[in-house]
């Protein structure tokens, strides 16, 4: 492949129009397929030529450039900093202002391309002025345009707060909540993708996109036969409801969490992992919003999920959800122990704790979530099967809850006597002087000696 | 004598130290007495002293234990008001449990309504995919039949799906009757830029320019009217562009840029404002003075240009006569340039 860029080079000078289109896109798939073309062509210094008679040529031609440029700026950032720096970037807006709808197409595929790989590169995106052409973009009635600008903008305002504050000043937000109805299901993901990394930022942006009157549209979304659009729906909720309470108490009242709800329940995989935070950080703000949670048939799927999944990072945000849920007070973590949940934490933890160079996330979140939802809990009949197997650091606040509620309720003492708890309480052996021992002493004293011995 | 003088005086010394001792006895003991009394006296004032300042801060402790006591009560008293008031005031309205389980209640049954609006919706969404499924599928069915109109029965021999040992004829015998049968021009039906531009948008084929003329059927009949030959038409319709080197380079190109730089010298410079041409008397006849159309004419305006713009060729006819409008096919423009004055005449 060396030869051939060399090869294709004066061609592109060529008088007849037609063979400097052809040459193009043979640069445009060479480039495409391979990474070390791609660098070829950059420094052959082809793109100064490619681009510099580009204003004046026919429409394929045009398309073709943006192919090539496309092509080259995926690979890699320094790529697409090399197409920068030849001035591309003007070349490429110049193009989006062009009529025709194929030429707009592959000038912003190229700009969303540049965008993706980091902030710098989007600053001079948007420094060229790309972004109302774009938004203009998305307002023609050609669906693959409108993808492809919903993608570049998502590209573009990922990065950084005042990069998605740009694209909203542009007025983006408006027109990519008039197409979350739209029955395409890619342009559904690319739009919804968008609305989410703009929402991600800031409470204001947040705000700014929740007032564009999204909410009972996007639950249609949720209900949708595309596994990525239902993500991706799931995720622009979750970040509009990790900003503040306020949000989220918004999100609550308009029925959505009984949609994310069902959506966890429908999908399996990564999919499920943005509807499993979302209702992690709506539980996460106050208890009332948990208790909505618990209200609407949280928890069961929830379980479901921390026992199907086999990924780390799921099994991690199901049982972090859960933890946040059950650890307001009592009322909630009994819910979550009725739910027969924290035999199944406990497996988690003490599962991969024995590889201990792993810190695997499930067993830290985990470990986490078991200790906030058993200091609040005092629910006797779910804690008893975890006295037998738990290790010593959660046994402590297991004996101390027992230590707490034993003094005061004569029928939980009977049963713990009678299903073999103050056995297993006197077969711990615990230094004198310490928490687990003063524990321990609390709930010999609420017995009688002939019974302790 | 000497003995019993030492004797008196010892006896004398004896008795002068022992009044001493009685006499310093006695005095030490009024001093003593004295003493006594003075610190008694001393006491006494002090404790005189003492008590009166004693009873006067006395008033002011118990004032101020009066004072304390009282504090305490109404310190108690406001502290069980205000437990009263704040209890009541977060069991009413912070954290209102009536309040919070109506909340509960409202948002589950919000979520209920969300949930089947949602399961509604998708089930609608499914009904649509189902039908057009459905009618994707009727429509190839059609097709086949269409395509199959020979598998049809006659009157003599039975079809395939006609089988005389059925009761009734098959459904897709009773599709054949009812279709037409394809034609061979329906293959080239899908024109050809809809594809191409298609593949434009992803670049996958450069565009096919139109260079193949179209076929036309052999059996056309020859359509009425003075048209030109149909193969000249189209030699002349699809006559590929060849512009010059010139005309084909842009305008804002270096060379054209070039160029115009030599061309407005070239008008600048000229010393007298007629062009060089090299045979002179060849172009002299091209000269001549033409009048214009507007003016020129037998008796002023010629009427083409202005009134009529058609040119006629009675020699091409194919017919004697030229076109006649039998009826009008629009109306309103029968009335064109007739209805208030009288310009605009037709020929």
């Amino acid at each position: 492949n060396s030869g051939v860029v060399c090869l294709l080079r004066p061609l592109l000078l060529d008088v007849v129009p037609s063979i400097r289109q052809t040459t193009a896109l043979a640069l445009g798939r060479l480039a495409d397929y391979d990474v070390v073309v791609a660098e070829a062509i950059v420094k052959a210094g082809i793109l100064p030529q490619l681009i510099c008679a580009l204003p004046e040529e026919n429409r394929y031609y045009k398309k073709t450039a943006a192919f090539v440029l496309r092509a080259i700026a995926k690979h890699s950032p320094q790529l697409a900093q090399a197409i920068v720096q030849c001035g591309a970037l003007e070349v490429l807006v110049i193009c989006l202002e062009d009529f025709d709808p194929g030429v707009k197409e592959g000038a912003s595929w190229a700009f969303g391309y540049i965008a993706r790989h980091n902030p710098e590169l989007s600053q001079a995106v948007v420094d060229a002025g790309a972004v109302p052409l774009l938004v203009l973009c998305i307002q023609e009635p050609e669906i693959a345009l409108k993808r492809i600008a919903a993608s570049t903008l998502s590209d573009i305002s990922k990065h950084s707060p005042e990069l998605a504050q740009t694209v909203v000043d542009a007025g983006a937000i408006a027109h990519l909540a008039q197409m979350i109805p739209n029955p395409d299901a890619k342009l559904k993901r690319q739009v919804l993708s968008a609305l989410s990394q703009i929402a991600k930022h800031s409470v204001d942006l947040a705000e700014l996109v929740v007032e564009a009157e999204i909410f009972p549209v996007v639950l249609t979304c949720l209900k949708d036969s595309d596994e990525y659009v239902k993500k991706n729906g799931a995720t622009l909720i979750r970040e509009i409801a990790k900003h503040t309470p306020e949000l989220s108490q918004l999100i609550v009242n308009s029925g959505a969490v009984a949609a994310v709800i069902d959506c966890i329940g429908s999908c399996r995989g990564t999919v499920r992992l943005p509807g499993i935070m979302t209702l992690g950080y709506v539980a996460a703000h106050s208890e009332n919003l948990s208790m909505a949670v618990i209200v609407s048939k949280g928890i069961p799927p929830l379980c479901v999920c921390l026992i199907e999944e086999h990924e780390d990072h799921i099994k991690a945000a199901a049982a972090w959800a859960l933890g946040q849920i059950g650890r307001h007070s009592a009322e909630h973590a009994r819910h979550v122990a009725v739910a027969n949940v924290l035999s199944t934490l406990l497996d988690i933890y003490v599962d991969t704790r024995s590889s201990e160079d792993l810190k695997m996330k499930a067993s830290r979140f985990a470990k986490k979530a078991l200790k906030n939802i058993l200091q609040k809990c005092t629910y006797l009949p779910a804690l008893e099967p975890l006295l037998h197997e738990a290790p010593p650091n959660i046994m402590k606040h297991i004996i101390g809850q027992f230590s707490k509620v034993l003094p005061h309720d004569s029928k939980a003492r009977r049963l713990f006597v009678t299903t073999g708890g103050l056995k297993k309480v006197q077969e711990i052996k615990a230094e004198p002087g310490s928490l687990l021992q003063e524990y321990i002493n609390t709930i010999n004293n609420c017995y009688p000696e002939e019974i302790v011995r | 004598y000497f003995y019993i003088f030492r004797a008196i005086d010892e006896d004398r010394k004896t008795k002068y130290k022992a009044a001493v001792k009685i006499q310093r006895w006695f005095r030490a003991c009024r001093v003593r007495a004295y003493l006594r009394n003075l610190s008694k006296m001393a006491i006494l004032i002090q404790k005189w002293w003492r008590g009166y300042l004693r009873r006067k801060h006395f008033r002011e402790i118990v004032e101020r234990a009066y004072f304390i006591k009282k504090l305490k009560f109404y310190n108690e008293m406001a502290v069980r008001i205000q437990k009263m008031w704040r209890g009541y005031y977060v069991r009413k309205y912070i954290h209102n449990f009536y309040a919070l389980k109506k909340y509960l209640k409202a948002v589950s049954v919000n979520n209920q309504l969300v949930r089947s609006e949602l399961q509604e919706y998708a089930e609608m969404k499914e009904n649509e995919e189902k039908m057009k499924d459905l009618a994707k599928k009727e429509k190839e069915k059609k097709y086949q039949a269409r395509k199959m109109h020979y598998l049809l029965s006659t009157e003599q021999i039975p079809g395939i799906y006609n089988s005389p040992f059925r009761k009734s004829p098959d459904p897709m015998e009773l599709l054949l009757r009812k279709s037409k049968p394809l034609t061979h021009r329906k293959q080239q039906l899908k024109s050809p830029f809809a594809d191409e531009l298609y593949d434009w948008l992803t670049c996958k084929k450069p565009p096919a320019f139109v260079t193949a003329l179209p076929l036309l059927p052999a059996d056309r009949q020859k359509p009425q009217g003075p048209f030109r030959d149909p193969a000249e038409v189209l030699r002349q319709r699809y006559k590929p562009l060849e512009p010059t080197l010139r005309v084909r380079e842009s305008m804002n190109s270096p060379q054209a840029r070039a160029r115009e730089a030599t061309r407005r010298q070239e008008w600048r410079n000229p010393i007298h404002n007629n062009e060089f041409l090299p045979f002179s008397s060849y172009h002299k006849n091209d000269e001549k003075y033409e009048p214009s159309l507007c003016k020129s004419g037998k008796y002023g305006r010629e009427a083409y240009g202005t009134k009529y713009f058609r040119e006629v060729y009675p020699k091409k006819w194919i017919a004697d006569k030229d076109f006649e409008t039998l009826f009008s096919s629009i109306v309103l423009f029968e009335k064109f340039g007739k209805t208030y004055s009288s310009t605009g005449q037709i020929v």
